[in-house]
């Protein structure tokens, strides 16, 4: 359908005949004294996929949160497909929040409404932007059940019923619904059995490709970052020490930091 | 197609008191279009390090790599990418996929990445999986858990399913079967028909000898006194 489309869209991204759908230059995040994040600058293109790495307290959680939209940085600029995020008028950003804009949680119980059933939670998103009617509603959302591997047959049930990687799945499929451009994830994989993780990824990757997708990945994961990024940028105390080429960053690693962060990795 | 001028790569590890360690310098070589040209020379001398930063996973310290119009070298990571997608193939000797995808997707992904429909994908992916002997029952299955040879000869068919202008093969022959290694040297000629130029580390001498024009030893960049470098 509109696959071979998308993927030439990434072709021109890739060429440089389409500008940056997220730039972001000088960004700062501080707690009191303590460094949140600062100076970080990137472009995020169309359908591109940056992996963003670092140990636990590096400030990775605190950019994301940042990018979107969740806390106010104290300097920087972020503009998404050319608008300023940050002068933006709070009913504008929520309303991209919820149309072209995707987050999905660590644990999908902060994404999820647990309270209601799955076919609930991934309408929901479709009725905030505007759908009404609720056979067309029901159809989408069992498409959606569908395409994340979730039985049609599941649709009313409540996900405190699911398991992990079920949950970790019906949240990316209310995230996605809306069918958004821009995709931020925090550890999404982080918490999911193995065979679970490789599931997920391999929905994750064929999501990317086949809607254009651009993502903001973090995770402490090399091997997730390996295979689903295109770009790694490396945090430490905050600060961006190295960014490139994933296989680059990960097979000749620069900075010091990142030397030990890979070579810390247990093969298997 | 591809050419290499005065390349130089050394590695610092931070980790090890920072020891800096010169693996390559003054490394010129080509490769026209149709041409295979293989890298020989001893084991650490650097003939995976050489291919890597074409690949453009090892940065270069000094020098440029044109492939094509862009130099590896100095090449930004998006223009890699693109280069990647459909200027430059690499035949690694590890296979890195994501489990649980289907053998005829994890060959037919670098069709799908350049726009090609599903069903074509897949219908290059067969023919060339059928080609390499592997058995049409496991083309469902991932990969992850094939033999050593299945997984090398599925990483061959990944890498020939798309007709790169340039490519690059680190041991396409090794733990093959005569039959399947048959196979695989045809599909270098072929490539070199259409006109890919082929960059090549073969220690399958009788292989080197088939499909090679030239040689180029690396000991020759090897910089003077340098400790011995891991392949």
């Amino acid at each position: 359908m509109t696959q071979p489309q998308k993927a030439t869209e990434f072709s021109q991204s890739i060429r440089g005949a389409v500008a940056p759908l997220l730039q972001v230059a000088g960004l700062a995040k501080s707690y009191g004294a303590r460094i949140g994040c600062t100076d970080v600058s990137f472009d995020l293109f169309p359908g591109e996929v940056l992996g963003i790495v670092g140990e636990s307290g590096s400030g990775k959680s605190t950019l994301l949160s940042c990018l979107a939209g969740h806390q106010r940085p104290d300097q920087g600029q972020i503009l998404y497909d050319g608008q300023d995020v940050l002068a933006m008028a709070e009913t504008e950003r929520r309303r991209l929040s919820r149309t072209d804009w995707a987050f999905v949680h660590q644990n999908p119980r902060d994404g999820l409404r647990m309270g209601v059933s799955a076919g609930a939670n991934v309408g929901e998103r479709l009725m905030a932007i505007g759908a009404r009617h609720y056979g067309d509603i029901r159809a989408q959302a069992t498409d959606w059940l569908g395409r994340v591997e979730i039985d049609a047959n599941r649709i009313d049930d409540r996900p405190a019923a699911f398991s992990g990687g079920m949950q970790q799945r019906l949240q990316i499929a209310r995230n996605l619904v809306t069918a958004p451009r821009l995709v931020f994830m925090d550890e999404p994989t982080g918490g999911l059995d193995v065979s679970v993780q490789a599931r997920l990824l391999d929905l994750m990757r064929g999501l990317v490709r086949d809607m254009g997708l651009s993502v903001v990945i973090v995770t402490h994961d090399l091997a997730v970052v390996r295979l689903l990024a295109h770009r790694l940028m490396v945090m430490k105390s905050g600060r961006v020490v190295e960014q490139g080429l994933t296989d680059q960053v990960l097979d000749d690693p620069q900075h010091a930091y990142t030397q030990l962060l890979v070579s810390s990795v247990l093969q298997v | 197609m591809i050419r290499i001028e005065n390349l130089s790569k050394s590695f610092t590890l931070h980790n090890q008191g920072a020891a800096l360690i010169p693996v390559m310098a003054g490394a010129s070589l080509h490769v026209a279009p149709g041409e295979c040209v293989g890298l020989v020379g001893q084991s650490g001398a650097g003939k995976s390090t050489l291919m890597r930063m074409v690949w453009g996973n090892y940065l270069a310290s000094a020098g440029r790599i044109m492939v094509g119009a862009t130099d590896v070298a100095s090449a930004t990571p998006r223009q890699i990418i693109a280069l990647r997608r459909d200027g430059l193939g690499y035949v690694s000797q590890f296979l890195r996929v994501v489990p649980r995808v289907p053998t005829l997707d994890v060959v037919a992904e670098p069709l799908r990445v350049c726009g090609v429909p599903q069903d074509k994908a897949r219908a290059q992916a067969a023919r060339l999986l059928a080609r390499l002997n592997i058995p049409e029952r496991l083309w469902p299955l991932s990969p992850t858990t094939f033999s050593g040879g299945e997984q090398q000869r599925v990483n061959i068919a990944r890498g020939f399913a798309y007709p790169y202008p340039a490519l690059l093969l680190d041991e396409p022959t090794a733990s093959l079967d005569a039959a399947n290694r048959a196979v695989v040297l045809d599909l270098i000629v072929e490539a070199k028909t259409r006109g890919a130029a082929i960059l090549g580390i073969f220690h399958d001498e009788a292989a080197r000898a088939q499909v090679c024009d030239r040689l180029v030893d690396v000991s020759a960049f090897t910089p003077k006194a340098a400790p011995e470098a891991a392949a």
